[in-house]
């Protein structure tokens, strides 16, 4: 996996976002406090939000070039965005949330079916339930199923585990290794808390108010620089 | 009831349900792009589509007439172009419901759409859904009971419509008197029971559509 983000400036409350930065390493941490600007880049990326200044690529291919005034639309960017609280259709049953961006991957068949993406995130029982009937847990696990069953080239994940309390998230954790294994799709996880970078992630990107503070290996950043782990 | 009553209010039940249908995709459509998106000039819309709402209705209803009177901009096109006259016509009938009703429609659906979360249809789209399919799959069904809500609005809304629709169809028996301008006209003669027989249909036809609005909206609970 290779992002490419060049040039980007977007203005946010109070501060601007600015980043130059390739990402090249397959389960990478946007880590930082909260407002630091890490949702407003993922939106970014997966086309949500314009900036007045932009440069996206991914594997070479042009995702956004303000200067161009080009930007694909987010339908066509085969990304797929796991946000805090899941964003589960609620009037839709667990297996319609499933199916509804369920493509095949381009060429032969490949591992993404219905089937064992719920095998995988162990959600078979849950697939006539309602959104409504679910737990946390449950919830993310459908939500990372949904995204992942849309062939995604790239997975966006904003705090998936934030709004889980520590048993749960630990007990998430090997959901999300299980599915950096099974199916290698590329992950940019954006979190706040230390615990899920070591955990998960092999490089570790920190942004404060908009700006890249540093990079690196998680165990060297994280004991590094404590004053940024605003894990509360 | 007499057949002459019955027609009455079988006209009156089939115009305002053909204004409602009619009002329904530009009005939804309106309500989206107010809810959804920028424009310049936005303000405006907004204040116009609210106009009716308080405007005198038989003020509304002057200005349709002159706007499709034969030798109005729009009547008199209508007529030398197409040969449809709409004034004195149960069209002008549907034309004034559908005005007076249109602002109720819009702002229930405009509050409706708002109410559905951003997100899930940003999330729809990264999932590869297209504007349409997120509009009809998402945005729509999660604003369903306000828009059935808005919707049962504008046709009691349009069973009721008097003011506009005595300036711009008149009440001509047999093609275009509705219930209200029949109720009107009773009690204008001084024959009380017919009016108080129309007057107990009109709280029935217009109980029943909203009955029939909670009960549709009951069967489909949302989140389940």
């Amino acid at each position: 996996m290779r992002l490419a983000l060049r040039a980007i400036r977007l203005p946010l409350a109070g501060f601007e976002l600015a980043m130059d930065a390739e990402l090249s390493v397959d389960v990478t941490a946007l880590f930082g406090p909260s407002g630091a600007g890490k949702t407003a880049l993922l939106d970014l990326v997966a086309g949500l939000r314009r900036a007045p200044s932009a440069w996206i690529a991914l594997d070479g291919r042009v995702l956004t070039d303000t200067a161009a005034r080009y930007v694909l639309p987010a339908r066509r960017r085969r990304i797929g965005y796991v946000p805090q609280d899941g964003a589960l259709f609620p009037h839709l049953s667990v297996r319609r949330n499933l199916l509804y961006g369920h493509r095949p991957p381009p060429g032969e068949p490949g591992p993404v079916t219905l089937r064992h993406v719920a095998e995988v995130l162990e959600i078979e029982p849950l697939l006539d339930r309602g959104i409504g009937a679910l737990s946390g847990g449950e919830r993310q696990r459908v939500a990372l199923a949904r995204a992942l069953l849309s062939s995604p080239r790239l997975l966006l994940l904003d705090e998936p585990l934030a709004a889980l309390d520590r048993p749960l998230k630990a007990r998430i954790i090997p959901y999300l290794k299980r599915v950096r294994a099974e199916f290698g799709v590329p992950m940019l996880y954006v979190t706040h808390d230390p615990e899920e970078v070591l955990a998960l992630c092999e490089e570790v990107l920190v942004l404060e108010r908009g700006k890249l503070v540093a990079r690196g290996a998680p165990r060297e950043i994280l004991t590094a620089a404590p004053t940024t782990g605003a894990g509360a | 009831m007499s057949a002459e009553e019955w027609r009455v209010v079988a006209f009156t039940v089939r115009i305002a349900a053909l204004a409602t249908l009619v009002i329904l995709p530009p009005g939804l459509a309106l309500a989206w792009l107010l809810a959804r998106r920028t424009w310049p000039g936005k303000s405006l819309v907004e204040t116009a589509v609210a106009l009716p709402l308080v405007v005198p209705p038989v003020a509304t209803g002057l200005i349709l007439l002159e706007l499709f009177g034969r030798r109005g901009p729009l009547g008199g096109f209508l007529h030398e172009r197409l040969g449809i006259d709409v004034v004195f016509t149960w069209r002008a009938v549907v034309l004034a419901m559908a005005v007076m009703s249109f602002p109720l429609l819009v702002r229930s659906a405009r509050t409706a759409f708002e109410g559905v979360p951003r997100r899930l249809e940003q999330i729809a789209r990264t999932l590869g859904a297209a504007g349409p399919r997120v509009f009809f799959t998402i945005t729509l069904p999660l604003a369903a009971r306000g828009v059935v809500g808005g919707t049962l609005l504008a046709f009691a809304r349009a069973l009721g419509e008097f003011g506009a629709t005595i300036l711009v169809a008149g009440n001509i028996p047999g093609r275009t008197s509705t219930l209200s301008l029949s109720i009107y006209q009773q009690v204008q003669l001084g024959r009380d029971d017919h009016a108080f027989r129309l007057l107990a249909v009109s709280v029935a036809v217009a109980f029943a559509a909203v009955w029939t609005g909670e009960w549709l909206l009951r069967r489909r609970p949302e989140g389940a």
